[in-house]
């Protein structure tokens, strides 16, 4: 519960590491409806149920709608160019190995402008967690079709749809080495928590896939909360076999699909931190 | 995936129509103890010329051109295509065994009440930053009402900290709470008759889980509670349904934005 002046004491919930302890004051400008605000919400959760803290946890993002949101918790944020999260979130976690990465970001900043960091990322296996709003669309920009955009979604800017097939996330990310594959639904916060908390635990690149309508773009995805259901599959640890149930699935299948043994990229712990110092002298001339 | 997720969204789609009645919906409850919830008082609204007529938004026409948001039959909020929206909101009746302790059902019962707040407070929060400040005030003040449910809850059960949510999956149907409105029910140029009938419908839920739980236990002292918090769920409906007959109801131009995002359409 966020810590407002209508709470009273007693309803507030323990002080140690509640979901408001990484909401930060800054209130997302979103529009009302929008998937983003229940992932914030998971996001948050997921942080409290892992007992992180806010100084040692960073949230590294694109640009988008959705990627505003390193600025609406109190953990490290970094608010990059397009499509370069995964890449900047990288040099985080190899920098500083001892704190929890996670990526946020859209399907156009994921996908599309950071499509091929995407696949490095997978195929590299560093310890981080890469959390995707999928919602078909470039929101931000007004409604663009983006990478996971139907071929036959009609609208004014791509007149009879683009005709282009949509790219499948959790297949490339299976194809390319991601250790954890899931996918979550925003209309069920508690849910996504809980699979975000699990693939932060998760070694290695976990990605999660968070279908997060656009009420604004795509009013049309409002009857995804009926469509989501749970995956009724175990968790396999066989890409090859996950990623032939998320190419047969209907795209709603909600829940962890992969979780895979691969050795995550390997941490240089140092002793001793760099100081930018040490940095700056590199390039000095 | 996407063609088979198109064609499913389709086949989905066609089955809904456009009318919702959440009016329509049962009841389903809360906390025992009845109660007065005190701080209910509907807030000064306008008890204004209501028009007769415009109660219900009534059925929508065949929407000429893309809707970015239409409403229910109760004024709630809605958008998309017609075809897109469905029946009816899904059931808040319980769905796993009714609790076998005291304990076990009023956490449930507490968890539902924080739930709520938290979502109360992200919609006023929201309605604030675009600057709908009539509807932020009442999400707020809906927020205020339902810590001071979830407040009782503590000092009946004599709890000094929140307990832990009850493990296991809830016993009610759905992701979220009942009383939890849902992000994607409100609009931006909402009005506060579409967030008094997100309340009820909320309440009403809440109403129908616990006569379903109260159906559902096995243990007597359980089966007493649920039944008391039902009871107080009704009076919590007929509040709502109080406040609302003395809010206008919605004009039905109540979306049109003369500066609407969506100006490629």
């Amino acid at each position: 519960m966020t810590p407002t002046a209508t709470a009273t004491a007693v309803t507030e919930r323990p002080a140690a590491s509640t979901p408001a302890t990484f909401k930060s004051a800054t209130k997302p400008i979103w529009c009302p409806g929008c998937g983003d605000y229940s992932v914030l919400s998971s996001i948050t959760k997921a942080f409290a149920m892992l007992a992180l803290k806010p100084e040692e946890t960073v949230v590294v993002s694109g640009i988008g709608c959705s990627s505003r949101i390193p600025a609406y918790t109190t953990c490290y944020g970094f608010h990059g160019v397009h499509g370069r999260a995964l890449a900047a979130a990288t040099g985080v976690k190899l920098a500083r190995p001892e704190l929890t990465v996670l990526v946020a970001g859209g399907d156009g900043d994921g996908y599309s402008i950071g499509g091929n960091h995407f696949l490095h990322a997978c195929r590299r296996n560093v310890d981080m967690t890469y959390v995707v709003m999928d919602n078909h669309v470039y929101g931000m920009t007004k409604g663009q079709p983006s990478p996971t955009t139907e071929p036959d979604w009609d609208s004014k800017l791509a007149p009879g749809g683009t005709g282009v097939r949509a790219f499948h996330p959790l297949v490339i990310a299976l194809a390319s080495g991601a250790n954890f594959v899931a996918r979550a639904f925003s209309g069920d916060p508690n849910g996504t928590a809980d699979i975000i908390a699990q693939a932060v635990r998760h070694p290695g690149f976990s990605f999660v896939e968070i279908l997060s309508p656009c009420v604004t773009f795509r009013p049309d995805q409002r009857s995804w909360k009926d469509l989501v259901h749970p995956a009724s599959v175990t968790v396999t640890d066989d890409p090859a076999r996950a990623a032939r149930r998320v190419m047969t699935d209907d795209g709603f299948n909600i829940g962890v699909l992969y979780a895979g043994g691969r050795t995550p990229y390997p941490l240089a712990r140092r002793a001793h931190p760099v100081a930018v110092a040490d940095l700056e002298a590199e390039f000095a001339p | 995936m996407t063609a088979a997720r198109r064609k499913v969204a389709r086949k989905s789609a066609a089955k809904k129509s456009v009318a919702r009645k959440s009016a329509a919906k049962k009841p389903a409850a809360r906390k025992p103890a009845a109660r007065k919830p005190a701080a209910r008082k509907p807030a000064a609204r306008k008890p204004a010329a209501r028009k007769p007529a415009a109660k219900k938004p009534a059925a929508k026409k065949p929407a000429a051109r893309k809707p970015v948001a239409r409403r229910s039959a109760a004024g709630k909020p809605l958008a998309g295509k017609p075809s897109a929206r469905k029946p009816a909101a899904r059931p808040a009746r319980a769905r796993a065994a009714a609790p076998a302790s005291i304990p076990a059902l009023m956490g449930y019962a507490l968890w539902l009440e924080l739930d709520a707040v938290e979502r109360y407070r992200e919609l006023a929060d929201a309605m604030e930053m675009h600057n709908n400040r009539d509807v932020a005030d009442l999400f707020r003040r809906m927020a205020a009402i339902e810590s001071k449910h979830a407040d009782r809850i503590m000092k009946q059960m004599d709890w000094s900290k929140v307990p832990p949510p009850p493990a296991g999956p809830a016993p009610w149907a759905g992701a979220e709470g009942p009383e939890t409105v849902a992000h994607e029910e409100v609009h931006y140029l909402m009005q506060p008759y579409h967030a008094l009938a997100l309340a009820l419908k909320g309440e009403e839920q809440a109403l129908r889980f616990f006569e379903a739980l109260e159906r559902a236990a096995s243990v007597p002292a359980v089966k007493r509670a649920a039944a008391e918090m039902a009871d107080e769920e009704r009076e919590h409906v007929a509040l709502v349904k109080n406040w609302m007959a003395r809010v206008p109801p919605p004009d039905d131009g109540w979306r049109d934005d003369p500066d609407p995002p969506r100006y490629t359409d």
